[in-house]
């Protein structure tokens, strides 16, 4: 065996290693840590998973789309409605009885879990055929227009979704091992895929679509499959979202939410997988940490009362110190590897 | 059956009349030039025949079938490969990946073969890499086979979409403006590049360039374009020769 492929051996051992490593500390953090803390880590992997699927569609193919807050509605929603037991339907849907097929099916989580995500691939079938007519600028716009839309469906169609009531009393099925599972799981199936021939021709298509379909590239294929896997991630990530806080309305899937995803990617670095992790969990905490400045505080002899929303304003300080200093974002395009790894340790050096 | 023809293509973009009644018949190995002064719509007309362009008038028949208006990427896996005036490399990828592009259409794979990295997919991504490594080889690029297109000298670049036009495996090449901006050296180099391509992949070759001395050296038929009208084909004598083409490029004579 070559020393490149020995090597390749032991990369390959080193992440499952890393993977094992990982679950073995949630298995520490579950029996140890307390609720917030777990809770936190489980929001992190939510935001992984929607971050490294919008990377895919935003950063590697390039097409600047704002509507994953209606995949995670779709995927909240469908997910939702199965895992409910019909009793427990019954009661919530007070003004208007829910329809028939939804008012008996009841499902365990994992089942629908994938096809909350399903349904959310599906609706992203179907939105590729008009919003891959347009590009750039108007492509976000009419992607925009889609995330409101289904957030107005959501708060009309009672007999389904219940109106602006929402679902409530969801099992809290969701936890450290769904909910990173699901992250690893997307991680592992974007970063093969965009390693792939078909990672590499959506990237053509950011880079040049003309010359990318003139390469023989089939451009809106790509596209849609680009947006499709998206999708269905974003949708998973909806239903474990909506089963850790238990209840889900249609405010709760406002373009609030693609506005912090947005901000996730451009920080990590539109492209880098593993800038979308770092930062997605680097968010999370953040937001976490900077309720501080949403209390009320005494500074000197001046009383500020709280004032709600201040977490944004840093947030958008943060977008803009990326902006000016590092505007790839933190990762640019790199992606981690333990090459760079072992290059960072200075361990296993490269014989000249 | 021909194995290249084109008929009566015309395109208007409103009331402007960029090529109108262009024809032209190729032979499988021809090697053909398309001249004419800026603007005369040599370019528009490899986008018709490329499907970036739906022609208002016309046709377009290649081995046997009529590709008019299709899509680009299905006129490429058809055998038609282009490379751009200004070049249209993808920038950010390397050059080996820039090469394997060509090849991503021919793959049979689905995409979630390519996830789970099933045998199929496995053997068809090595075979990519090995065949575009010597397509690089041949192209003598493999010394900057990992680094990124974008940062490639200008002769390089220009190389490189070429080689990355032959990875789609063509019979037909479009080249536009292959030596712009480059000095007589790189243009005989150039020159050389093409006749060997031409031989090795048994390619016709279509060219559009304001080079005449290289375009008069290479090319055995020619075809002059002037606002959107052909006004003379011949051999490179016939044209150079020919009063038409000499008043669109210089302009009439004095006190004429």
């Amino acid at each position: 065996m070559s020393d490149r492929h020995r090597r390749e051996w032991i990369y390959k051992l080193c992440t499952y290693g890393a993977i094992v490593g990982l679950f073995a500390f949630f298995l520490q953090v579950q029996n140890q840590a307390d609720e917030y803390q777990i809770r936190i880590l489980n929001v992190s992997a939510i935001f992984v998973t929607l971050a490294v699927s919008y990377n895919l569609i935003n950063g590697v193919a390039g097409q600047f789309s704002l509507g994953p807050n209606a995949f995670m509605a779709v995927g909240a929603y469908t997910t939702a409605l199965l895992t409910l037991s019909p009793a427990e339907k019954e009661l919530s849907f007070i003004i208007e009885p829910i329809i028939w097929p939804l008012s008996v099916l009841h499902l365990p989580f994992l089942p629908s879990l994938l096809i909350g995500g399903a349904f959310a691939a599906l609706l992203g079938f179907i939105m590729a055929f008009p919003v891959f007519r347009v590009r750039g600028d108007y492509l976000a716009i009419v992607t925009l227009g889609f995330g409101e839309v289904i957030r107005v469906v959501a708060n009309n169609v009672q007999s389904i979704t219940n109106g602006p009531l929402g679902l409530k009393g969801l099992s809290e099925y969701t936890n450290l091992w769904w909910s990173w599972g699901v992250a690893v799981f997307t991680v592992f199936c974007v970063t093969r895929l965009v390693k792939s021939s078909f990672g590499r021709a959506m990237q053509a298509i950011r880079e040049d679509e003309v010359a990318a379909a003139a390469m023989g590239i089939n451009v809106f294929r790509h596209k849609m499959l680009a947006f499709v896997v998206h999708a269905f991630f974003a949708g998973m990530a909806g239903g474990l979202m909506a089963h850790l806080i238990t209840t889900i309305s249609p405010t709760l899937f406002s373009f609030f939410l693609t506005f912090n995803l947005l901000v996730i990617i451009v920080i990590g670095g539109l492209g880098s997988m593993t800038g979308s992790i770092i930062a997605a969990i680097i968010i999370t905490y953040a937001g976490e940490w900077l309720r501080v400045v949403e209390e009320p505080m005494a500074i000197g002899p001046y009383n500020i009362p709280g004032i709600p929303g201040m977490r944004m304003v840093v947030f958008s300080i943060m977008l803009i110190l990326v902006m000016i200093f590092a505007r790839q974002g933190l990762m640019g395009r790199r992606e981690f590897s333990w090459e760079w790894f072992c290059g960072f340790l200075k361990i296993g050096k490269r014989r000249g | 059956m021909s194995f290249f023809k084109v008929e009566h293509l015309t395109m208007k973009f409103g009331g402007l009349v960029a090529v109108s009644d262009f024809s032209l018949t190729a032979k499988e190995g021809d090697l053909i030039g398309l001249i004419g002064p800026n603007g005369a719509g040599k370019t528009t007309a490899f986008n018709m025949i490329t499907g970036r362009l739906l022609p208002t008038e016309g046709k377009i028949y290649f081995r046997g079938k009529d590709i008019t208006g299709t899509q680009s990427h299905i006129i490429n896996a058809g055998g038609i490969a282009r490379t751009f005036q200004n070049i249209r490399l993808f920038n950010d990828l390397t050059v080996l990946e820039n090469a394997m592009i060509g090849y991503h259409g021919r793959l049979r794979s689905s995409f979630w073969e390519a996830i789970f990295r099933l045998p199929r997919y496995k053997s068809e991504e090595k075979k990519m890499r090995s065949m575009a490594r010597e397509l690089l080889a041949e192209v003598q690029l493999d010394n900057v086979a990992n680094e990124k297109a974008g940062t490639l000298a200008y002769g390089q670049q220009r190389k490189l979409e070429i080689a990355r036009a032959l990875a789609t495996n063509p019979r037909l090449l479009l080249l536009d403006e292959p030596v712009a901006g480059m000095n007589p050296r790189e243009t005989g180099n150039m020159m050389d590049f093409i006749n060997s391509i031409r031989e090795a992949y048994a390619l016709a070759i279509i060219l559009i360039e304001h080079d005449m001395r290289f375009v008069m050296g290479l090319c055995e038929h020619l075809i002059v374009l002037d606002h959107g009208v052909t006004i003379a084909t011949g051999n490179p004598a016939e044209i150079q020769n020919n009063p038409q083409v000499i008043e669109a490029y210089l302009g009439e004579p004095e006190g004429a």
